[in-house]
């Protein structure tokens, strides 16, 4: 599973995409969105701080219950404030 | 109508299209990165009334991306030079000045004349007030902004389509995102966007083309990648009737804060560093267990004490000596990885066992 950052995310990270391996031997993998945040939240802490954090499945915006498979493109997109 | 014959030859433009331009009242809000080249391409291409809102001046760190203002206009009125300048490009060109930032107390006044908003600030307090007006006035607005090599674009509330908040619900809290012009921005990225927001102001205006609503658009500067996220409308949005009290803070803060319960959540699930900078005497009379009492006065003498390797979190009676304690090793050791716990022990004492 593809995850591609954007904004303070790919800061947060350092680097502008994870992939999250689908065969992580007795590791539980995502299964929404929900699951997702919790599972980066994890490694990443700041992520999980963030008030505001779409998720985009597939170039769509997608709320926390939807499901997700190893084939979807994810996007973290958190607002960005400069002008 | 010699001047436009450019864009009225255009088929899906035309006279008709000037026409609406030229009837078209838009109020931009802010004039720095964003608003300029919104301001320049709209006045160029006749659009019939200007508004400007900002109360900054021109400062020297500017202009490498504020290409309308120039060395002489340091220290100058950001409306005033930018509508003198304007005023040479397009006379005809109905200028409204506003020398103010736009608050929850001016905002829909300033607003509710004006056709089609530009949200071309730099904080986010003022992008949720922007939000919130136009939807209480059924106003669509354009949306921009930038950090680093990387933009955002989108038309919101337009024909009922997504808002503000059906993207982001809620205002970040100050330590959460880069919020200043101090985090860095290429000088080319608000031209590039900015334009962009120009461009969707003038198809709202004459109704040509495809509006960028419901949809969200990334543009992302290192790779040239330009990205289309589909947006979800909530109607529930579309339900503001007032205003917040406050939309918090459009001023600059680069102290990295954590609050009370987020501080507290993390030092159950970690063994954090916790520096406590308040008087031996108060350490004495209650602390968190994991802390390690470095008084203020002394703590430039006392940095060797701190490992630099792992976050430290510093913490005080109320939060205020802790946020002066991170700024001056800021000062230091400016990658430090370190945070001020806001509210300090007087939050944390009713939420937690005190050794």
């Amino acid at each position: 599973m593809t995850v591609l950052l954007f904004g303070v995310a790919k800061d947060i990270v350092g680097s502008p995409s994870l992939s999250i391996p689908t065969n992580a031997n007795g590791k539980r993998i995502p299964n929404t969105v929900g699951e997702l945040r919790t599972f980066l939240g994890k490694s990443y802490p700041e992520l999980e701080r963030l008030s505001s954090l779409a998720i985009a499945v597939n170039n769509s915006y997608a709320n926390d219950d939807e499901t997700i498979n190893s084939y979807d493109e994810i996007a973290l997109i958190p607002p960005v404030s400069g002008g | 109508m010699e001047r436009y014959i450019r864009q009225t030859g255009l088929r899906s433009f035309g006279e008709e299209g000037q026409v609406k331009l030229a009837s078209g009242r838009v109020l931009i809000v802010g004039l720095g990165g964003l608003g300029i080249p919104v301001a320049q391409y709209l006045n160029a291409m006749g659009v019939g009334t200007l508004g400007l809102v900002d109360n900054d001046r021109i400062a020297l760190h500017n202009l490498q991306r504020q290409v309308l203002y120039s060395e002489e206009d340091v220290g100058q009125s950001k409306t005033e030079v930018a509508a003198r300048k304007l005023k040479a490009q397009n006379g005809n060109t109905q200028l409204e000045i506003f020398a103010t930032y736009l608050d929850q107390n001016n905002a829909l006044e300033i607003i509710a004349p004006f056709d089609l908003i530009i949200d071309a600030t730099d904080n986010f307090g003022t992008r949720y007030l922007i939000n919130d007006a136009c939807v209480i006035l059924g106003k669509p607005f354009v949306y921009g902004a930038i950090q680093g090599f990387e933009g955002q674009v989108a038309v919101f509330n337009y024909q009922g389509g997504p808002t503000y908040r059906c993207v982001f619900p809620h205002l970040p809290g100050n330590h959460e995102i880069p919020n200043c012009n101090e985090n860095g921005i290429l000088g080319v990225l608000p031209g590039i966007i900015g334009t962009l927001q120009a461009l969707e102001a003038v198809k709202v205006l004459t109704g040509t083309g495809q509006v960028l609503s419901g949809e969200l658009l990334i543009y992302e500067g290192e790779t040239q990648t330009t990205r289309k996220i589909k947006l979800v409308h909530r109607p529930e949005n579309q339900q503001i009737q007032h205003l917040q009290g406050n939309y918090a803070i459009p001023v600059c803060d680069t102290i990295p804060t954590i609050d009370a319960p987020d501080f507290l959540k993390h030092s159950e699930t970690a063994a954090l560093q916790i520096i406590d900078v308040r008087n031996p005497e108060e350490f004495a009379d209650f602390h968190l267990k994991q802390a390690k009492n470095l008084p203020l006065s002394g703590l430039r003498d006392r940095l060797a004490q701190i490992r630099w390797d792992e976050p430290a979190y510093f913490i005080c009676q109320s939060g205020v000596r802790s946020r002066l304690a991170v700024q001056q090793i800021q000062e230091i050791h400016p990658e430090a990885d370190i945070y001020h716990v806001a509210g300090g022990m007087h939050a944390i004492q009713p939420l937690t066992e005190i050794s």
